[in-house]
């Protein structure tokens, strides 16, 4: 039986850079894990449709616009609306401190900024799955 | 937030009034090979039946996933509901994949009448992964009346999309081949509906003459008997050719349900008996066989692979 990881990385909104996001696709595919991406330019609705149908453990959303806590609290509550209370979210990019502390609390799981190393990406990810246990 | 872990048969009812997230989560766990799905997926095979099944191949960067966007489009104009299953390889290295037949689709994703759902080879050959005919059967029990399967972009053998699907497709593109390509043996041998996909191209032309010569010449259009494959040539960019292309599927459809038609749909649950059949056998060879240590052996040529292979099947098979 396969416990393979499946995460959604997702750029939202007016965000036109995915090299970032490109590197941690590659870096969680060499981990072993399936990685489904978004393209870029879409609406917190079409990310959260796209990771329901998906079914992922994660749900990766990288911003570096600044537009964070106009997006996240939308996310989780698309997520209640689609009855996936349990997907785990994780933000990712350029964001202020005291932001990353708000986030925590609105139940984004992580968030990993830049300078993030890829094998803590790939740790933190697996960890936060296996603390969830089989779904 | 976690949620308790909810049995894969009280999901059975909810995927079948169609609640995304039963549907999806169900799929995730015929993906996984999780032996608790299975009596679940047994009691779903026994209601569905209902939809109709497509499969569409053809070489990388062929153009199948537009054309899928395009083609979901027109079906949708029918007031059907339309899921796609879209395969793309697992990564031979680390097992791990990334899925980015999405993003040709992603002006669907809204639709109320859409399911996209996408899926890795895992060590599959052939083009397909390994649950996708589970996965069919749950999209089928949630309403859906097309399923779409998006093979990964295959070489020139990989055709157990023919035995998976009701119709099957075949998508060239034009300045890949001559008519040698043509006349060989497999892929284009397999295909129910030939589709020759960018025809806003100038060369496209060429193309269409070198597969409707080849099927002249007899070569291709076995599966279905009775039935004469049409070359159909579409234009993703320019929206031309569905119209066609949607037509033949209903044509394709009704010789499916005539007489010579049930023989292909004994020959996919034949096919679907072997692939659960193969699940169970690999399963135990992963989890009750030694390789590594059979492996050691055999690298030291203290054994060699005939006999050890044949230790391992011993093994599992007198278990049970």
């Amino acid at each position: 039986m396969s416990t393979q990881i499946r995460v959604l990385l997702a750029k939202v909104g007016l965000d036109g850079h995915d090299r970032g996001v490109k590197v941690v696709a590659r870096t969680l595919r060499d981990a072993g894990m399936d990685v489904v991406y978004s393209g870029l330019h879409r609406t917190p609705e079409e990310v959260v449709t796209a990771a329901v149908q998906e079914d992922v453990d994660i749900l990766g959303v990288s911003l570096l616009s600044g537009v964070q806590m106009t997006v996240f609290p939308k996310i989780f509550a698309l997520l209640r609306q689609h009855k996936v209370e349990d997907m785990i979210v994780v933000a990712g990019g350029v964001m202020p401190d005291e932001d990353v502390e708000e986030l925590k609390r609105m139940g984004v799981a992580e968030v990993l900024l830049q300078d993030t190393p890829p094998q803590y990406i790939i740790e933190t990810l697996t960890a936060l799955v296996a603390a969830r246990g089989p779904r | 937030m976690a949620r308790p872990y909810i049995p894969s048969l009280d999901l059975i009812d909810p995927a079948s009034k169609g609640e995304t997230w039963a549907i999806a989560r169900l799929i995730s766990r015929a993906e996984a090979g999780v032996p608790e799905v299975r009596e679940a997926i047994g009691q779903i095979y026994k209601r569905v039946g209902r939809a109709h099944v497509v499969g569409i191949t053809g070489v990388p960067g062929s153009g199948k996933s537009t054309m899928v966007n395009r083609l979901v489009r027109r079906l949708l104009d029918d007031g059907l509901r339309v899921a796609v299953v879209a395969i793309d390889p697992s990564s031979p290295y680390s097992g791990g994949s990334i899925l980015g037949d999405r993003i040709r689709m992603s002006d669907l994703v809204m639709h109320p009448n859409v399911f996209i759902r996408s899926m890795a080879t895992r060590g599959a050959v052939g083009g397909m992964a390994h649950a996708a005919l589970d996965v069919v059967d749950i999209l089928d029990l949630a309403g859906f009346d097309k399923i779409i399967i998006e093979t990964v972009g295959v070489g020139q053998d990989e055709v157990e999309i023919a035995k998976a699907s009701h119709t099957t497709v075949v998508v060239s593109a034009p300045g890949l081949g001559d008519e040698i390509q043509a006349i060989k043996a497999g892929i284009l041998e397999i295909a129910d509906i030939h589709v020759v996909s960018k025809c806003d191209r100038s060369d496209a032309n060429r193309t269409l003459t070198d597969i409707k010569m080849m099927l002249r010449d007899g070569v291709g259009g076995a599966l279905t008997r009775g039935w004469a494959p049409p070359v159909i040539g579409t234009s993703s960019l320019d929206n031309e050719g569905f119209e066609e292309l949607v037509a033949a599927f209903e044509q394709h459809l009704a010789k499916l349900d005539g007489a010579p038609g049930i023989e292909r749909r004994e020959q996919i649950s034949i096919f679907r008996l072997r692939k659960a059949a193969e699940a169970l056998m690999l399963e135990k060879l992963r989890t009750e066989s030694d390789f590594e240590t059979y492996g050691q052996r055999v690298a030291a040529r203290q054994t060699d692979p005939y006999s050890a292979a044949s230790a391992i099947v011993k093994h599992f098979s007198t278990e049970t």
